[in-house]
This record gives structure tokens, C-alpha cells and sequence, in this order.
């Protein structure tokens, strides 16, 4: 659906594309700066910079991989949810993100790559996901925690990527954003009925925020001093803030959160700079964050052993579904006919 | 709160006999949902995790209206023993793989259709419930028919694996043919419908309704009366064991 309706702005915007024929590769990107810098859509069958095509693809399969690896911390609890309406949201939310995870499949195949190809990478480490995944639920309250400041964080990533240079991507950004805003208020509900319930129940609340602080802060990425794709990111407006613009707007909106959940946030350094407008809080700790992008955090192997293995056992299913569809596709019927 | 079972109502209580009804359709719901719940994040592929989820929550939906009608759905979940249950054996079974699986949904979503369909033209208390599960309940069987189909009809391994969990899950089946205490619709009439499509189904993939013993003291089962299979018990620990742990707390 996506490939149909961007083939229609393509041609409504006229731009020079492949199928204008003529021209040379440097009135291609003149085409391209020049829609870029109108801010308007690049879409599956414009020419675009093949490092444009090649960053894309990176980064909007990473975003994939991360729904797809996402659903397995919140998903170790849907068999032990405490209420059958709890279940039904959590059940609910892993669905979203399954279909999350085809969208933005779909989103990278209108650039070519090939999802098959993706997931290869995803099992074979040479393609990442969010590093927030590598840490495990331990309490039902991390099901909240990661509701309210994972999706949160999430979601302070996504919106400005609903206006993303690429058209495919940022229409699968603003169906995401959607059902991530949706899961965003009831992780935030599910902590407050817990910081509102018994005294085991609030301090199991505190002591998932307590250990989720910091990885949701990390989801930003690196300092903007340290951030190799940034730069260019923004020039192609794939990205429109930087991560540490965006990581100070999330902390802004946190605090007062935190408040009305009666929850604290564990950073000693968290004070409001009335100068600047904005909260100040304390260092993070990088090498945390890269030994966790290494491999080394507390559930990088068994996530994607879980993955890989889910994928093997079901190759036989695969192979099955394929091989009925070659027995029955009208083109075989007809030749056997 | 106690943790004695909140009595699953005999048949002969005054004015409780649709609540035995909703126990036994309740629990199938609910338990066939949970093993479904299992599955996330293990599918053969992206496709499934949504179908499969989505299933699940069909399910757990109707388990929920169900277990409201015979009490607090909470309580019924997750304070009742494993003896208080009273699902049939068939949907406690374990994923096993996914021909299980299919199999699984194949015969209990055929049953569940034939039974809604028939609870939605009366005009018993399940009326209501069963004409909007119905149209759920087709989804259901529709998928687990492809699926049939593309696993009976696809490879020769994928065949093995179908004729296998045909075979295991067999013994199971005839339970769901057994009077339900406060239902106006007797299971007994659904039989011959249901091995009516199960069999076109298996004979279009290329599998044969399996010959052993559905019905007697070892085979059939009594869920109904709260008689499960060994790993039910395990289950359900799993299942209740974080709202058993903070007594009176709410979610």
C-alpha cells in the first residue's frame, strides 16, 4: 500500500527520477536537494544518494529488529500477568509490536533490501537493535516501566520522524507513533495503580523506574559530540534534532510524571536550571552503553537466541507454507492441467 | 481472600446452572488463550506472532465476559486449584510444535464454531456472546484450516509432523461432545457436523481422521469435572502465582 501511494506522489511532484530518462546523476541530486530542502517526500522510486539509500536501510531495519527483539522482555510476562485485564493489554501490545515490526519491514523493502536478507543480518549480529532490549523484566512493574519510559522515550524519538525526508518511512512512523502513544499512557497507569497499591507494590513500582532510568536515557544515543551518523542525518532530514536536544526534551517531560506517579527518578543531580528552562541531571554512564552495543549487557545472547531459535524451528513451517504455494499457485495448476 | 476454590457451581444449585455453562466455556477460553500467549515471541514467522496474538486475545476476551457471568473474573482465574477448572483436556494441552498447535486450534475452533453458531439463534444467556464470537471463532478456524493445509500439503516432513500431532491430540476430542451442565445446546448434537469438516479438511491436506479411541476412562478426558493432565497443574502455577503472592492487591 505504502509503494502504491508513493508512486503517486512521485509522479505528482514530477521530479526527475529514473523514469525522466535523460539527465546525469548531478541533476538527479539537484532534483533531490531540491526536495529535500522543501521539505517534501522522497519516495521509493526517486533517485536518491546511494549513501542516503544505504543509511536508510540501516536505520529503519534497526528500527524493525528493535520491535521484533522488543516484544521478548515484556512478552516473559504475558503468562504471568496479574489481572486478565493486564493480559489482555500486554497481549494487545506485543501484537502492536509484531505489526510494528512488518511495517517497518516493509517500509526498508521499498529501498530494496529484502526482509529475509534483514533478519539475517539481526541473527547474525551485523545489524543492531535499541540496546534498551538487552535488559531483562524482572517485576511486573518493568512492564510498566518500559511502557512509560521505553515507549516514552520511543515516541520522543519517532514523532519528528513522521516528518522524515522519506516518505515511507515516516508514513509507517505516524501509524507507529499512534499505537505507541497509546501504549506510552498505560504503562504510565499501570505504575500509578502500583505506586497507589499496597507497600510491596509501590516499592516493586520504584525499583523497576529505579533500573530503567538510565537505559531509557541511553535510547537517545550518544552524545552529539561522539555521533558519527548525525551530521548528515540531519542534512538529509532523516533526523531533525539531535540526540542530546531530544534526550533533554524527554528528561522535561519525565519529571513532572514522576511526580504525579509519586515515583522518584535516581539521579541526585536531577535539579531544574531556571536559566536554561530546562532540567539538569547527571552523567550516564557511556561505558555502560557501549558494553551493551558490544554484546556484553545482561540479555544480548539470550535475545538473540531466542530469536534464532524461534527462526529455526519454524524453517520446516516455511518451508511447508512454500512448498503448498508452489503445488498450488494457478500457474502451476495450469501447466499440470 | 481464600484460596479455596469459589465453589464451581453443581448443576442442581438453585438458579446456577448457566453459571456452570460459563465456568466450563469460560475456562476453555481462558486456558486455550494462555497456551496461545506462550507462543509470543517464539513464531515460525513475524505473520504468526500477529495471528496467533491476536487469537489469543479473541479468546481471552471471551473468557472474560464468560468467567464475569459466573463471578469475579479475577478470582476465577487465579484462586481456583487446578481441580475447580473445568476446561476440557484438549486446550490445556502444551504448544508442543506448531502442527500441535495447528491441530489443536483445528479441532477446538471447529467445535467452538459449531457450538456459537448453534448458542446464537437460542435464547439462553450465551446468545448474546456467542453471535459476536461467532464471527471470531471463524477467523479462528479459517486459520487453522490453512494452516492445515499448507502443513498437511506441504512437505513430507511438514506431513509427518501433522500426522503425528492428528494422532496425540485425538484421544482428547471426544470430551467435547459431553452434556454441559446448564447449556441448552447438547455437544452430542455437534458431532457428526464436526467430524464431518475436521475429516474434509484433513482429506483435502492429505491426512486421514485418525482411527483410535476418543471416548472411555483413559481416553476422553474429564476436564469437566476438573480432572486435568499433568502439565495443567504446572500451568497454572505460572499462571496465578503473581496475584497469589500479594493477596487482596489490586492491578
Amino acid at each position: 500500500m505504502a509503494t502504491a501511494a508513493a508512486h503517486q506522489t512521485a509522479r505528482t511532484h514530477g521530479h526527475a527520477g529514473q523514469q525522466g530518462g535523460a539527465g546525469s546523476d548531478e541533476a538527479y541530486q539537484r532534483v533531490f536537494d531540491a526536495t529535500v530542502a522543501a521539505d517534501e517526500r522522497i519516495e521509493p522510486r526517486d533517485w536518491m544518494p546511494d549513501a542516503y539509500r544505504a543509511t536508510l536501510v540501516r536505520q529503519i531495519a534497526q528500527h524493525a529488529h528493535s520491535e521484533i527483539i522488543g516484544m521478548q522482555p515484556e512478552a516473559n510476562w504475558i503468562t504471568r500477568a496479574p489481572s486478565l485485564r493486564r493480559k489482555a493489554i500486554l497481549m494487545a501490545k506485543v501484537q502492536d509490536e509484531a505489526g510494528h515490526g512488518l511495517y517497518l519491514y516493509s517500509a526498508a523493502e521499498t529501498l530494496g533490501a529484502s526482509r529475509d536478507d534483514l533478519l539475517d543480518k539481526l541473527h547474525t549480529g551485523r545489524q543492531k537493535y535499541s540496546s534498551i532490549f538487552n535488559y531483562p523484566t524482572l517485576t511486573w512493574a518493568d512492564v510498566g516501566a518500559i511502557g512509560w519510559l521505553v515507549d516514552g522515550a520511543a515516541i520522543t524519538n519517532q514523532v519528528p520522524l513522521c516528518r522524515c525526508s522519506y516518505g515511507p518511512y515516516a508514513r509507517a512512523m505516524v501509524r507507529v507513533c499512534k499505537e505507541e502513544s497509546f501504549h506510552q499512557r498505560q504503562g504510565y497507569e499501570l505504575l500509578l495503580a502500583l505506586s497507589r497499591g499496597t507497600p510491596e507494590q509501590h516499592a516493586m513500582a520504584q525499583d523497576a523506574v529505579d533500573r530503567w532510568w538510565w537505559p531509557s536515557l541511553m535510547m537517545f544515543g550518544p552524545p552529539d559530540d561522539e555521533s558519527a551518523h548525525s551530521a548528515q542525518s540531519m542534512a538529509w532530514k532523516i533526523k531533525r534534532h539531535s540526540n542530546d536536544e531530544l534526550r533533554r526534551r524527554f528528561v522535561d517531560i519525565c519529571v513532572p510524571q514522576a511526580e504525579s506517579l509519586g515515583l522518584t527518578l535516581p539521579d541526585p543531580d536531577l535539579r531544574w536550571n531556571e536559566e536554561q528552562g530546562h532540567y539538569d541531571f547527571g552523567p550516564i554512564d557511556w561505558t555502560e552503553f557501549k558494553e551493551v552495543l558490544k554484546g556484553n549487557g545482561p540479555c544480548n545472547e539470550q535475545r538473540i537466541t531466542q530469536r534464532t531459535q524461534a527462526h529455526d524451528e519454524g524453517a520446516w513451517v516455511r518451508e511447508a507454507a512454500a512448498a503448498y504455494a508452489a503445488k498450488h499457485s494457478p500457474r502451476t495448476e495450469v501447466e499440470q492441467a | 481472600m481464600t484460596h479455596e476454590a469459589p465453589a464451581p457451581t453443581a448443576a442442581h444449585t438453585t438458579g446456577a446452572t448457566h453459571t456452570a455453562a460459563a465456568l466450563a466455556l469460560g475456562d476453555d477460553a481462558l486456558v486455550l488463550s494462555h497456551r496461545l500467549g506462550e507462543w509470543m515471541g517464539h513464531a515460525p514467522v513475524l505473520e504468526e506472532e500477529v495471528a496467533l496474538g491476536n487469537i489469543a486475545l479473541d479468546l481471552l476476551g471471551q473468557a472474560r465476559i464468560l468467567l464475569s457471568m459466573a463471578g469475579d473474573e479475577d478470582e476465577l482465574a487465579y484462586l481456583r486449584e487446578e481441580r475447580a477448572f473445568r476446561n476440557v483436556q484438549l486446550v490445556e494441552q502444551p504448544n508442543g510444535d506448531f502442527a500441535h498447535t495447528i491441530v489443536r486450534q483445528l479441532y477446538f475452533s471447529t467445535y467452538q464454531h459449531l457450538l456459537y453458531d448453534r448458542l446464537a439463534t437460542g435464547r439462553s444467556p450465551f446468545a448474546g456472546l456467542a453471535a459476536k464470537a461467532v464471527k471470531e471463532v471463524a477467523y479462528h478456524r479459517d486459520h487453522a484450516e490453512q494452516w492445515a493445509l499448507r502443513l498437511g500439503d506441504g512437505t513430507e516432513a511438514s506431513h509427518e509432523r501433522m500426522r503425528r500431532a492428528c494422532t496425540a491430540l485425538w484421544r482428547f476430542t471426544g470430551e467435547l461432545f459431553r452434556p454441559v451442565d446448564g447449556l441448552h445446546v447438547d455437544p452430542a448434537g455437534l458431532e457428526a457436523a464436526w467430524l464431518e469438516s475436521v475429516g474434509g479438511i484433513l482429506g483435502r491436506a492429505g491426512l486421514t481422521l485418525p482411527e483410535g479411541p476418543r471416548t472411555g476412562a483413559w481416553t476422553a478426558g474429564a476436564g469437566r469435572e476438573g480432572l486435568h493432565t499433568e502439565s495443567f497443574g504446572r500451568m497454572l502455577a505460572e499462571m496465578q502465582h503473581l496475584h497469589r503472592s500479594h493477596p487482596g492487591a489490586t492491578w
